[in-house]
């Protein structure tokens, strides 16, 4: 048995200080300067330097990134000054995909590498769109589920990026055939093209060195792989808007390459592959309504790997009502495996995965493995608040962010992701991500269990009409 | 004879709760008495600020019939008012609203900026006001606050009850029978019946202050119901109250002691738990402090794992062979075993009954009290409204239903879920977290930081601890109780039933807000 894959965290501090979500207002001029001031009760310790703090408005705000909010002091002040706030700053953060929550859990995990963790149960809404209308499934007693995290068991999150055979031949005891080339990689999740605005300074070097620390892939343009110095042999995919010699050079050394979908992307393939024969060609293409059509196509005639771009959202692109990525999905992997060429290609899904839970959730849907930017820009800092799409300065100076604080945050997000997929997996019953992929009968959707229940007894749902 | 102690001797002499520095009285009374917040400030939704311009003449105190306005006996001044027990401008009309009585205007009513910033989908401001209300007075709270459901958008938050437009003649509400039968398999074993139709949670020695865990053990002797011991040993203190606790065996096997089953009434198997369905059990290290190292017999400070899942059960075949280990060590004993809510939840409702199960208890996958990973909680198992209709239809279709008990958790908030619950086919309930919030817990969600519970609730540090007393304790979960109970005893009366059994599985009671409600 190989040794057990591993991410190595290690606490790394963000640069700025965290929005929290939390705070404790206080109407300081009816304070009676009493001795038993509750601010010494404080269980977190949080009121420890206001003496020196006091001086320096810095330490209100470090309140309010700290306040766990448990109403302590707010409830036995003597003179009922204390009141709790929730941050208004917080409120605004993200959009409704991305929430404040959402964004707060991320910095949470590529600050530590840890998992979040709280008590009291689920406090969120019951489901909601995508991602969130989706539970998954585990086991108590006849599929076994396993270890998890602190298991003893090996649960492997390999998977494989190429073309694979549809069976094996033989001749004379010999494989008579030559098997395509695959990558493979330990985790399912690259790193994707990270989009224009958030491409400063050594935002891009330090996604890289992410990417061969955690031993994955990062898709960075050809322009991005000249400017910043990262070495194809490292982890890199270059994505190759418009292939020729000159390019194709560039990205030589790389296992893999990527090119947007065109109509002659086959022909492409086929010069790329000519070239060097080891060589995987994964294609691009925007997920829009007929995309799985186009899928089939391509997978027909013999891609390699096929990469799904959603829009930040996980939205499909260009339709009038767009579906989520997990219905997109479903379509895409069920055409496949009616043709009976599931097998045979990679697809790749991105835009959209926002949370560890959204990698085991898109695989469940048909994808081998997703590719992310937007977790990867909120690991080092990003607020999501736009002023670098409207030119203005960035609030968390992205452009003066030093390449290995950002990879350190970056790995650490993904070790609490990858450790998050152990337990998801484990619940699961299932010993690798290889087998999740399409695995709807170990998840569970929102609209079957609804119609199975509530639709049994009540009839039709009226959001359905 | 050797006079070197055996290792259960030793275990015994550290036992850190052999010798209760405040022995409690094993006698619970079931009386309603007032049990006041344990803070200075308790949080309302409404807040009355009292201005400069009052020359307190007293006609807030005449006029407030809900104790906002006091002045004790011989004080000339009005004491700081109670403003979380004000029921806000629907006072208006009642003729009680010092706001319009206050001859100088010197009064002003608003809303807590600090309610609002509390709770959370499932548990909103509302249902945590109510829930403190009830655990203070032992009465329905009031209908300023939304007491039945929170705002989670889904399954219980969106049924209703349908009411018959008069309940029948003759039925009166003293008459209504809360009980709920525990053994249904016509064995050998104790016909267990309890007053009322839900019983405690697991919680364990460890996971949360003893105190609080004795409330519970309490409550459950005054309604002659449960408790469960959780999977943390079986503290000394609950001996008095042994006819009314659960031991639980979970995966770890802490405290699971011969003595332990043979004392317990239920001995109850925990194969999953709904706040981390598939996950192990996870003690902090930080809370494995000496007193808990010696119940469960580990080092002082190492975090402790319960594993998952069973490594002894890969078949219904190995289950039964567990519920057969108890059944010899304790005859008297009924066997529950606890489970999540996978996809074929029906399925092992099925085995656990032909195992020899005589409770099956579903822990839907949004409840739970102790910490677990976010990933966890939001999306492993589907949530306790789903799976209750399945597992009661498949027992019916079986033939068993008569059979088997089935109590249904995770999520419970209040008396109107134990209904909803009940009339979507479980015979009753547990409940963890209305309990703990009837202790005061905010739902901050911060559990498992540093020293524990900053409310004194989940933690074993000795100075957080002191937060809470055991008779406070009780009384709040005494108040709770009889509160849910009354209200329970008005929803059945007004829909015309005459026990809390006859609502279980009159689905024809209910409607949902997002269906036509036509099928």
């Amino acid at each position: 048995m190989p040794a057990k894959y591993v991410i190595h965290h290690k606490a790394t501090k963000p640069r700025f200080r965290p929005i929290g979500k939390l705070g404790i207002v206080e109407w300081r001029e009816d304070c009676s300067s009493c001795h038993n001031c509750v601010k010494r009760d404080c269980v977190y310790r949080l009121y420890r330097d206001e003496a020196d703090t006091l001086r320096d408005e810095v330490g209100y705000l470090d309140y309010i990134y700290q306040c766990k909010g448990c109403l302590n002091c707010v409830q036995n002040c003597t003179k009922n000054i204390l009141t709790r706030v929730v941050n208004p700053e917080f409120r605004r953060l993200g959009d409704a995909y991305y929430t404040p929550d959402l964004i707060l859990s991320t910095w949470y995990q590529a600050e530590t590498g840890k998992i979040p963790v709280s008590g009291a149960g689920y406090g969120g809404p019951f489901s909601g769109p995508g991602f969130d209308s989706m539970w998954t499934d585990m086991s108590e007693i006849v599929r076994p589920t396993r270890d998890g995290i602190h298991g003893r068991e090996y649960i492997s999150t390999s998977v494989d990026i190429g073309r694979k055979l549809p069976h094996l031949e033989f001749e004379n005891g010999r494989l008579k055939v030559d098997p395509p080339p695959l990558a493979e990689i330990p985790l399912p999740v690259i790193f994707d093209r990270i989009p224009p605005h958030w491409k400063r300074g050594a935002v891009t070097a330090a996604v890289a060195a992410a990417a061969a620390e955690v031993g994955t892939l990062a898709i960075l343009d050809e322009a991005d792989l000249r400017d910043s110095g990262v070495s194809v042999r490292g982890r890199a995919i270059p994505f190759l808007t418009a292939p020729s010699a000159a390019t194709a050079n560039t990205a030589e050394a790389a296992t893999v390459v990527m090119i947007p979908d065109r109509p002659d992307a086959m022909a492409v393939q086929a010069a790329l592959k000519r070239e060097h024969p080891a060589r995987i060609v994964a294609i691009r293409i925007p997920a829009g309504p007929d995309v799985a059509g186009r899928v089939a196509e391509l997978a027909g005639d013999g891609a390699d790997a096929i990469q799904l771009t959603f829009d930040s959202h996980g939205k499909e692109l260009g339709a009038v009502q767009p579906r989520h990525m997990r219905d997109v999905l479903r379509e895409t992997h069920t055409t496949l495996v009616r043709k009976g060429i599931r097998d045979e290609v990679t697809l790749i899904a991105s835009g959209g995965i926002a949370a560890a839970e959204h990698v085991a959730k898109a695989i469940l849907c048909g994808a081998d493995m997703v590719a992310i930017e937007v977790p990867l820009i909120l690991a080092l800092e990003c607020r999501l608040c736009g002023e670098c799409e409207r030119g203005q300065q960035c609030p968390i100076a992205l452009e003066e962010i030093d390449a290995g604080f950002g990879a350190r945050r970056i790995v650490n997000l993904m070790a609490a992701w990858h450790s998050q997929l152990l337990e998801m997996l484990g619940a699961m019953g299932i010993r690798e991500v290889r087998r999740l992929r399409g695995e709807t009968g170990r998840c569970m959707f929102f609209e079957d269990l609804e119609r199975e229940t509530f639709g049994r007894w009540f009839g039709k749902r009226r959001t359905d009409s | 004879m050797s006079t070197v102690p055996s290792s259960r001797q030793r275990a015994e002499s550290r036992r850190p709760d052999a010798s209760p520095s405040r022995p409690e009285s094993a006698d619970v009374s079931r009386e309603i008495r007032p049990a006041p917040p344990r803070y200075r400030n308790e949080i309302g939704k409404f807040g009355v600020h009292r201005g400069p311009q009052c020359e307190a003449c007293g006609r807030c105190v005449e006029t407030c019939r809900h104790g906002v306005h006091v002045r004790p006996e011989g004080y000339l001044h009005v004491m700081r008012p109670y403003d979380y027990r004000c029921i806000g401008p629907a006072c208006g009309d009642t003729g009680s609203y010092c706001i319009d009585a206050c001859p100088q205007g010197a009064l002003k009513l608003s809303v807590n900026p600090v309610s609002e910033t509390m709770g959370d989908c499932r548990w909103t401001p509302d249902l945590l006001l109510s829930t403190w209300a009830m655990a203070e007075t032992g009465r329905p709270p009031g209908n300023h606050l939304e007491s039945e459901v929170g705002a989670s958008g889904g399954g219980f938050d969106r049924l209703r009850f349908r009411f018959p437009d008069a309940p029948p003649p003759g039925l009166s509400r003293e008459d209504i029978s809360t009980k709920l039968l525990l053994n249904r398999r016509g064995d050998s074993r104790p016909r267990i019946e309890i007053d009322i139709p839900w019983y405690g949670g697991g919680m364990s020695f460890g996971s949360t202050n003893i105190r609080a865990l004795l409330g519970k053990a309490r409550v459950a002797k005054a309604f002659n119901g449960f408790t469960c011991t959780g999977e943390g040993g079986y503290p000394e203190r609950f001996l008095p109250y042994k006819d009314h606790v659960i031991t639980q065996v979970a995966t770890g096997l802490f405290g699971v002691r011969e003595e332990t089953i043979q004392r317990a009434p239920i001995v109850e198997f925990k194969y999953a738990q709904g706040a981390k369905p598939g996950l192990g059990g996870h003690l902090l290290g930080d809370k494995n402090t000496p007193s808990v190292a010696a119940m469960r017999e580990t080092v002082q400070g190492v975090s402790l794992f319960s594993p998952f899942p069973f490594h002894s059960v890969y078949s219904v075949e190995d289950h039964q062979k567990h519920l057969d280990w108890i059944a010899h060590v304790n005859p008297r004993a009924l066997l529950s075993a606890k489970v999540s809510t996978p996809a074929d939840v029906d399925m092992v409702a099925v085995g656990i009954y032909y195992a020899g199960g005589h409770i099956v208890h579903l822990d839907g996958s949004y409840g739970g009290t102790g910490a677990a990973p976010n990933v966890a909680k939001k999306n492993i198992a589907m949530p306790i409204e789903y799976a209750i209709g399945r597992v009661h239809q498949f027992l019916v279709d079986e033939g068993i239903r008569d059979k088997i008990t089935v109590i249904a958790s995770g999520g419970i908030r209040t008396p109107a879920d134990v209904a909803k619950a009940i009339a979507m086919g479980a015979d009753g309930c547990v409940i963890g977290t209305a309990e703990l919030v009837a202790l005061s817990c905010i739902r901050c969600t911060a559990c498992e930081s540093g020293r524990g519970c900053a409310r004194g609730i989940a933690t074993t540090d000795d100075e957080l601890l002191e937060m809470v007393d055991v008779e406070w304790c009780t009384q709040r979960l005494v108040n709770l109780y009889g509160a849910w109970r009354e209200m329970l005893v008005d929803l059945l009366f007004r829909l015309g039933l005459d026990s809390v059994s006859a609502l279980r599985g009159r689905i024809d009671l209910l409607s949902h807000l997002d269906y036509e409600n036509e099928a």
